[in-house]
């Protein structure tokens, strides 16, 4: 391994998916994992309406979006990521950062950064 | 009662029950095609359109569209509430059915007409503009050209055109106006199809070509050879729309697809509306064939080619093979099929494919502008279209507070 090696995780709704995917594709950033999930921090949620009751609903529709990165810059990175999802409301999101130890390419058994490539 | 048959009635009533359940049809098509935040939405347009127009055919529509002719334009308002319109025949529709029983089979007809039109600008539209859309639409345009083509003095029913099943009142009429409304509304931010629930779109495929059995064979109005003929083109017709639609995907696109295969089948079930009760079986092969091909052009190609946002493609089904079916049935009808007919074409008359394409014409003029007068006419009250941030968040959240699916435990 030559090359330091970050997890990059963002939370955040779905509306700006693709704008985000598109945004780091033009960065270089092309692999990536995202998930469905449920989750709600400072944000209270919303207000459906089901034959006219309402129903607050709390844990709220998420995606989580999660990076492996080496060569790109991990701040090249979060000011992207901030730069598609911020509006200055609750609901942007969040992104967490953290060390990765090692990375493995299953079909041909590159180790590190090689794997990345 | 004088006159009247049972067996007709039966037909008629159970024909007009199957054009109604083209609604849910229509609503499971366009609902599987969209996103799964505008699910709800796009199945409220065509839910909408048949609460709205149910009301208004029995106020106004019924009256514009097949009452007492004025000036071979419009039918006025003479029978406005069902005022005279009774349960003995009238002759002029129909001697063996009751007057009001030819009120109900075509009122389901005006619905699933507005319905169609909702396919072009999915995804995109305000609420409370939609449905003042439907309700002028129904009223300026659709009343008026189900008048010219279907009433006894309407003047294309008088130049002598064969509309059996409404390819000019419903096919051309809703595919021109979808497209305009369309390109008036404007494209949405993504156009790549993205389709969230493929066999709800299949199944709701299913049901519009079980529905169009009451469309086209009903409109015999009697259960008799013509309602036999223009049953089996009818499924001839979408057999061989689907046929052509795979076989295209499958030389193209190298993969033959389920939802190509149900758009093909539709785009021959639009083909076929025309000329129904006026063709041959094997006639309607051939028709089937070429609009299940040309819908796939008009779909694959055209639309991307002229970048216009016609999202589940009103025209590229509807429009296109709608024209087509007006055309084919000018080449191939004959008075075989149905003696109350006319010859075509390839039986030797050309005054038919004339009469068509005037017809063709004067819908789809009328249509275009008509359509682009009420949504000009709309946007001076109410917005026609969603915003940036409602259509990122999803109309069904946005303009409806409801969500489809609620597959996570909360």
């Amino acid at each position: 391994m030559s090359e330091v090696m970050t997890k990059v995780d963002i939370i955040t709704s779905p509306n700006k998916l693709d704008d985000l995917i598109d945004a780091l594709n033009k960065i270089g950033i092309t692999g990536m994992t995202v998930s469905n999930v449920l989750g709600c921090g400072v944000q209270k949620g919303h207000t459906e309406y089901y034959r006219g009751m309402p129903v607050d609903i709390k844990l709220l529709s998420k995606v989580k979006i999660e990076i492996v990165i080496s060569e790109v810059p991990v701040d090249l990175l979060v000011d992207t990521v901030k730069s598609i999802l911020h509006s200055g409301n609750i609901g942007d999101g969040k992104i967490f950062v953290y060390d990765v130890k090692n990375v493995i390419r299953i079909s041909n058994g590159d180790e590190g950064s090689e794997a990345l490539k | 009662m004088e006159g009247l048959n049972g067996a007709d009635m039966v037909f008629v009533i159970f024909s007009a029950a199957l054009v109604m359940l083209m609604v849910p049809g229509l609503a499971l098509f366009y609902g599987g095609m969209v996103k799964s935040k505008n699910v709800l939405s796009t199945t409220l347009h065509s839910y909408a359109a048949l609460v709205v127009i149910s009301v208004q055919w029995i106020f106004i529509g019924y009256s514009l569209a097949f009452g007492p002719d004025k000036f071979g334009f419009i039918g006025g308002l003479d029978w406005s509430f069902l005022n005279n319109v009774g349960f003995q025949a009238n002759p002029t529709y129909s001697s063996t059915i009751p007057h009001l029983l030819f009120v109900i089979f075509q009122m389901m007809f005006a619905a699933i007409t507005a319905a169609v039109i909702s396919g072009a600008f999915a995804e995109r539209m305000r609420f409370p503009a939609f449905i003042l859309f439907i309700l002028l639409w129904t009223t300026f345009i659709y009343d008026p050209i189900a008048h010219w083509v279907w009433s006894g003095s309407g003047w294309l029913k008088q130049l002598g055109v064969l509309d059996f099943a409404g390819g000019n009142v419903v096919e051309i009429n809703s595919g021109v106006s979808g497209l305009v409304a369309a390109i008036v509304l404007g494209k949405r931010k993504r156009t790549k199809p993205d389709p969230h629930h493929v066999p709800m779109a299949i199944l709701g495929g299913g049901i519009l070509w079980f529905g169009w059995f009451g469309f086209n064979a009903g409109s015999a109005l009697a259960i008799n050879g013509v309602a036999v003929n223009a049953f089996l083109t009818t499924n001839t017709s979408a057999a061989a729309g689907a046929i052509a639609f795979v076989a295209c995907e499958w030389v193209i696109n190298k993969k033959p697809t389920t939802l190509g295969t149900i758009s093909g089948a539709i785009a021959g079930l639009v083909a076929i509306t025309q000329g129904a009760g006026y063709v041959t079986p094997l006639s309607a092969f051939f028709i089937g064939l070429v609009g299940g091909a040309i819908s796939f052009f008009a779909i694959a190609m055209m639309k991307s080619k002229l970048g216009y946002d016609d999202a589940l493609d009103a025209f590229g089904c509807h429009g296109v093979a709608g024209i087509w079916g007006a055309i084919a049935t000018a080449i191939f009808a004959t008075t075989k099929v149905n003696p109350a007919g006319a010859n075509g074409l390839l039986y030797g008359n050309f005054n038919l494919l004339k009469v068509h394409l005037i017809s063709i014409g004067a819908c789809a003029l009328y249509a275009a502008v008509g359509t682009f007068a009420i949504l000009k006419f709309i946007n001076l009250f109410a917005k026609l279209r969603t915003v940036p941030e409602e259509e990122s968040s999803g109309l069904d959240i946005a303009l409806h507070g409801e969500a489809a699916y609620n597959i996570y435990n909360r």
